[in-house]
């Protein structure tokens, strides 16, 4: 059987739209790094149900492949890194709002 | 130009309330998402890479002043202040907040103006001519004919929830503007033997990932027939579309599968039916309509400053080749204002550069605003005596730059700065075209050149009617950036031709520089545009300039 890749929960929040992530105390972070990272399939669907319950905070809950840094979980996808930074024609968005 | 009566307005108040309700439900835990979604798609509102994005509606890209500044408005209050305005001729927030949506709509409502029906399976906003009742080769304004199908088809019952979206564009003059051929319909005003005005209806162009060109399913639709026949179209699409697969949903499958033989008679048979039960109601709308796009009261007077202007400024001179089309009044032109400035993101504009473009508007354009498909602003009907104060207005406001046509007048959809559905990045490619051409101070000397970018197969961006589109894709977790060559959005509309593999996204702007080196060199005079060039030599000499080593390869 092929390796599991390790996951973070991902959605965006209700209310504004923002990029958040689950993490291990079942809070919601807005920083990939202090996302949960998870290394067991089981466990990432459990987490997934978890999250996809929480209708009033989190939109469109999925997981998304990430891998193990220095400082928590970094993303490996092109598409995961962009959302943890925002779009790259203005200072806008998560590059702007979390220095 | 139009203005709501007493039913339109009452009808968007009242969606406004219906929505603000639902947004209301949702935050408070009454509606899930599931519920809430298809409810927030048929009123504009998306949810996207990192936050919700509002599109609102322009119908066929025509704006009052205040409907600009309204805009600037909301972009000031409730986005990052600015907009961006898209390929549909629409207007898109990148940045509103859930809980903010019901004051945007109201302020919309404001100005007449609404989010509906910017999403889902239903009749898009209907797009035409930027340059309509303002352009010399035109047959007649395409408008009045726009707003009768907006009124028709917003909240059409029948119509709600075809097997796919539905695209409409309409163009008055045989100069195609609108990219009539790569829409589910496309309506050219014609005139036939006896000197009639009438429609050729095309039927099952599109983009997207299975790329058509529309089919004339009528040469010769009369003019009170439009509604009838379009009735038909929809009808039978309704009927026969795929609903068991959304790639093969579009009428283009539909045509595709069917016949072009078999849905011609389907639509003429269905049209039979339909015609009579129109009872005339439609025409006096249309006669009403009609009135409101009385064109304005064209100023009589001299055109000596723009003269002066011109021959001693060679900055305005420059601009005034560019960016000015010719207008149906001597004394007059049509102002195209780039929202591409070298190096910044095509079709963005800020509020206070809507402002501006407002003020000049009211103070020497009769009061119209347009935005083209290709994400610029016009001036439809400014005095040539005025162009030199709007000149200078716009070059203040960072909107002077004289690139209209030129290769840094770039079509680029939100791609992966934004849009959830993209594959790759299309604003940055876009940027850095047009500043690396901007760099070589080539763009003038290469002439018209139409470049579109993707950013994913869904083809917001054009790619494939671009004399260069660039198609952004997901190899393998790397962006990779496909080419296509020789696309053509006009009257002689063709897809374009893939070039071969597709760049990395640091090697994309090196392989557009090297094709643009290929038609320099073998172009067979400077009048010989780009999309002239590749016609008469085929993709060869373009594909031996960007893949070199291939050649190689073969040699050895």
């Amino acid at each position: 059987m092929a390796r599991f890749t390790p996951k973070v929960v991902t959605a965006n929040a209700l209310l504004e739209g923002d990029v958040i992530y689950l993490t291990a105390d079942d809070c919601w972070t807005r920083l990939h790094h202090e996302a949960e990272l998870i290394e067991d399939e089981a466990h990432a669907q459990l987490r997934l149900v978890h999250a996809m319950a929480q209708k009033s905070v989190a939109v469109g809950a999925y997981l998304a492949d990430a891998k193990a840094g220095p400082d928590g979980p970094e993303p490996t996808h092109f598409r995961e890194v962009f959302r943890t930074r925002g779009p790259s024609n203005y200072p806008h968005g998560k590059q702007a709002e979390l220095i | 130009m139009y203005s709501y009566n007493d039913f339109d307005e009452a009808f968007v108040r009242s969606r406004v309330a219906q929505f603000s309700q639902q947004v209301h439900r949702r935050i408070d835990g009454s509606l899930t998402e599931e519920e809430f979604r298809p409810l927030r798609l048929m009123n504009g509102l998306y949810l996207q890479l990192h936050a919700y994005m509002l599109r609102v509606a322009i119908p066929y890209g025509t704006l009052n002043p205040r409907q600009m500044r309204q805009l600037a408005h909301i972009a000031q209050t409730y986005d990052k202040g600015y907009g961006h305005f898209t390929t549909r001729q629409n207007i898109q927030f990148n940045w509103p907040k859930l809980p903010d949506v019901p004051a945007i709509l109201t302020a919309l409502a404001d100005v007449e103006m609404h989010a509906i029906q910017t999403s889902g399976n239903c009749v898009r906003n209907v797009t035409s001519d930027h340059f309509a009742a303002a352009a010399a080769d035109e047959i007649e304004d395409p408008r009045p004919y726009a707003e009768l199908l907006r009124q028709w088809s917003t909240d059409h019952p029948e119509f709600q929830f075809l097997p796919r979206k539905f695209k409409i564009a309409i163009t008055g003059a045989p100069n195609d503007r609108a990219v009539t051929a790569a829409h589910d319909i496309g309506l050219r005003l014609v005139k036939n033997d006896k000197g009639e005005v009438g429609f050729s209806v095309l039927v099952g162009g599109g983009l997207g990932r299975t790329p058509m060109i529309g089919m004339v399913v009528r040469e010769f639709l009369p003019k009170e027939d439009l509604l009838p026949y379009v009735e038909a179209v929809l009808s039978v699409y309704n009927t026969l579309g795929r609903r068991d697969n959304k790639y093969k949903a579009r009428i283009k499958i539909t045509l595709h599968e069917t016949g072009k033989e078999e849905i011609t008679r389907q639509i003429e048979a269905r049209f039979a039916q339909l015609r009579p039960l129109f009872g005339g109601h439609d025409q006096d709308l249309l006669a009403e309509i009609t009135e409101a796009f009385a064109p304005p009261a064209f100023r009589n007077a001299p055109v000596d400053a723009y003269d002066a202007f011109y021959k001693a400024d060679p900055v305005f001179r420059a601009w005034a080749d560019t960016n000015l089309a010719q207008h149906r009044n001597d004394q007059y032109a049509i102002v195209t204002i780039s929202l591409k400035a070298h190096g910044a993101t095509p079709g963005d504009a800020s509020a206070d550069q809507m402002r501006v473009m407002a003020d000049l508007a009211e103070r020497y354009g009769h009061n119209e605003l347009r935005i083209s498909h290709e994400q610029n602003v016009i001036l439809p009907h400014i005095h040539k005596g005025d162009l030199p104060a709007v000149h200078a207005a716009l070059v203040q406001a960072g909107l002077g730059t004289a690139n209209v046509g030129l290769i840094s007048d770039i079509i680029a959809c939100p791609g992966m700065d934004y849009c959830a559905l993209a594959t790759a990045r299309a604003i940055p490619v876009a940027q850095q075209i047009a500043t690396r051409f901007d760099e070589l101070k080539l763009e003038h000397d290469v002439g018209p050149l139409k470049i579109k970018i993707s950013g994913c197969i869904n083809a917001c961006g054009h790619h494939h009617v671009g004399h260069i589109g660039i198609l952004g894709l997901d190899r393998a977790g790397v962006e990779n950036y496909q080419i296509t060559l020789g696309g053509d959005g006009t009257e002689t509309a063709v897809v374009g031709e893939r070039a071969g593999p597709g760049f990395a996204y640091d090697e994309i702007v090196p392989a557009i520089e090297r094709i643009v080196g290929a038609y320099l060199e073998h172009r067979e005079a400077p009048e010989e545009t780009f999309l002239e060039a590749y016609r008469r030599l085929g993709l060869a000499p373009f594909k031996a300039a960007l893949y070199p080593s291939e050649g190689k390869k073969d040699a050895a």
